[in-house]
């Protein structure tokens, strides 16, 4: 073998080194990233973490840093992202039997809709809120508990769907031709073979969707009012977790800050548990899926 | 009966079907209608490629946020990139099964996070980090609240929609074009170079988009970081003022002043069209690319 050679094949596994470095190097920075936030958010909520902040009001002169706590926001963000989830759970599971089974799934119609959410999936959660807000003006509603739901579940609708259609794809038609054989209407075939054949990646993709309107906070800004009470109807204002971590970062008070930060370990803390249920169901609630 | 149950059923499905359509259409009449009063009053260019921002003398120019918006996408896009695309690669292409088994969580859960908690963090770790060590290394002086603060914060929020799709359409790569690289003396960059990033250089692209489109709209985190200064940035070390944070900084007071909430639900038309517009652009490329794989 000449030096030319020799030299050509020593630059080429260079760069195949420095390469494999680099890029190994980038997904470390994704993972550090992850753990820098978690971790700068859990520290720095230690000074501030109570348990009278969870389960207290905000008592007069909370946003100058007196007493109190934020248990209004974090069940209005309970209530709201429960109502939200329950509404687009309403609309995604029929629309997502209607792609898989009454349309071929690679029917026009599937393919269409398909299009159309991924777009929805895409339109930033501002807009969301400014067209609920527009809403709520042409029908002379006032921001409320009911008004933020509704909103919010826009948002979710198009997650939630998709992550449910994508688990029914995957489901082999042989199952429905077995139970269209045995006499069942394809309505029938939906709900006790379809959706409970899926049920495990259904419950995956509630979870997903409402971690995502838990945390959501240009949506209810316009919508949900924010309020130090706790909302006892729907026509109330509610307070909601994100809102009540930014208008507290955007006090002048170094205390009121520190519980800024609290509030944001509390969200970050319901957001993982959600994430860690629904990894664990979708383990546990395989009961009755054929395999 | 059963029948009966069955037609009602498909009825109220098919209405159910053609909604996520109709609620696209519904959005951009909504915002358009609202937004008539001011679009009727001043020409559209003034609108949109003017800097007065003076709401009390019913002056509305845009262009301070719009270009407020496309500087911290573009430095979001710029830093998150490069950087995910290597992560995808390194997880399709070199790691070992366990790490990419155990990178899908990672990823997930860095998608799932509220845009509020990547706000709290950017105030704390990189607003300071921007003010106390970039700016000065760059010889300029910053309160850190600025372009590039948000573009950072910015850029961590768009990998899991880079990653997510790119590492889709590697997948999609045959196996057997690696195999027939490498099996010809190739080395492991260079059959991911020529390849695999060949091959997938349309789906890349489409994931780039849909980052774009992803930053573009992204509110509360940019808006804690970014300063809010309505004025055209001239550098990265600068405030500025995007458009999702103009219309979530003043819906309390647009009322009370004349077509100020025209001009807000403005703001939100042409922010709902320009990611219609990529979004649909990168669909489009990932149909395309799906159909040729098959």
């Amino acid at each position: 073998m000449n030096g030319v050679t020799k030299g050509h094949l020593e630059k080429r596994k260079r760069a195949d080194v420095f390469f494999r470095v680099l890029a190994t190097a980038s997904a470390a920075t994704v993972l550090l990233s992850l753990l820098l936030i978690l971790g700068t958010i859990l520290w720095k909520s230690v000074p501030a973490l109570s348990l009278s902040m969870l389960t207290q009001t905000p008592k007069g002169g909370f946003y100058l840093g007196k007493e109190g706590g934020i248990l209004n926001a974090i069940l209005g963000s309970l209530y709201l992202a429960v109502g939200a989830t329950v509404l687009a759970f309403l609309l995604s599971l029929p629309l997502a039997l209607y792609l898989n089974l009454y349309k071929g799934r690679a029917s026009k119609t599937a393919v269409w809709t398909r299009f159309f959410l991924d777009v929805l999936w895409g339109v930033p959660s501002i807009v969301y809120g400014a067209f609920g807000f527009v809403v709520m003006l042409a029908l002379g509603l006032r921001a409320s508990l009911l008004a933020g739901m509704l909103t919010v579940a826009l948002l979710e609708f198009p997650i939630m769907c998709r992550a449910i259609d994508e688990v029914m794809r995957l489901v082999p038609l042989e199952l429905k031709e077995a139970s269209d054989s045995l006499g069942a209407t394809r309505f029938e075939t939906a709900l006790k073979v379809m959706a409970r054949q899926c049920a495990p990646g259904i419950l995956t993709g509630v979870l997903l969707a409402f971690g995502r309107g838990i945390g959501d906070a240009a949506s209810v800004l316009f919508t949900a009012g924010f309020t130090d009470r706790i909302p006892s109807s729907l026509a109330d204002p509610a307070a909601t977790l994100p809102l009540a971590i930014f208008f507290q970062l955007g006090t002048p008070f170094p205390e009121v800050q520190q519980r800024a930060y609290a509030s944001a370990a509390v969200l970050t803390l319901i957001i993982l548990l959600i994430s860690l249920a629904g990894r664990a169901m979708s383990r546990k609630v395989t009961r009755h899926v054929v395999r | 009966m059963r029948l009966l149950k069955d037609a009602l059923a498909r009825r109220a499905m098919g209405f159910v079907a053609a909604l996520p359509g109709i609620l696209v259409l519904l959005i951009v009449i909504g915002l358009f209608l609202k937004s008539k009063a001011i679009l009727g009053v001043e020409p559209l260019s003034r609108l949109l490629f003017s800097s007065a921002w003076h709401p009390l003398k019913g002056q509305f120019g845009l262009l301070p946020f719009i270009t407020g918006t496309v500087w911290v996408t573009v430095t979001a896009l710029v830093l998150a990139v490069p950087v995910s695309i290597l992560a995808a690669i390194y997880l399709s292409e070199y790691a070992p099964r366990w790490v990419r088994e155990s990178a899908k969580p990672v990823v997930d859960l860095l998608a799932g996070l509220p845009s509020v908690v990547y706000g709290v963090w950017g105030v704390i770790l990189v607003v300071p980090f921007v003010g106390g060590v970039l700016a000065p290394l760059a010889g300029v002086y910053s309160s850190g609240y600025s372009i590039l603060a948000g573009g950072i914060v910015l850029a961590i929020m768009t990998f899991p929609t880079i990653i997510h799709v790119t590492l889709e359409v590697f997948a999609s790569v045959p196996g057997s074009l690696r195999d027939a690289s490498l099996s010809l003396g190739a080395t492991k960059w260079e059959t991911t170079r020529h390849v695999v990033l060949r091959k997938g250089a349309q789906g890349i692209l489409a994931a780039s988009v849909l980052g774009f489109s992803r930053a573009f709209g992204e509110t509360m985190a940019v808006l804690m970081v970014v300063g809010n200064v309505p004025a055209v940035p001239r550098s990265l070390f600068d405030a500025g003022y995007p458009l999702p944070a103009l219309i979530a900084n003043n819906y309390g007071e647009m009322m009370s002043i004349p077509r100020y909430d025209a001009a807000l639900m403005m703001a939100a038309l042409v922010l709902m069209l320009i990611v219609l517009f990529f979004n649909v652009l990168a669909r489009r490329i990932l149909v395309r690319v799906e159909k040729r794989v098959r």
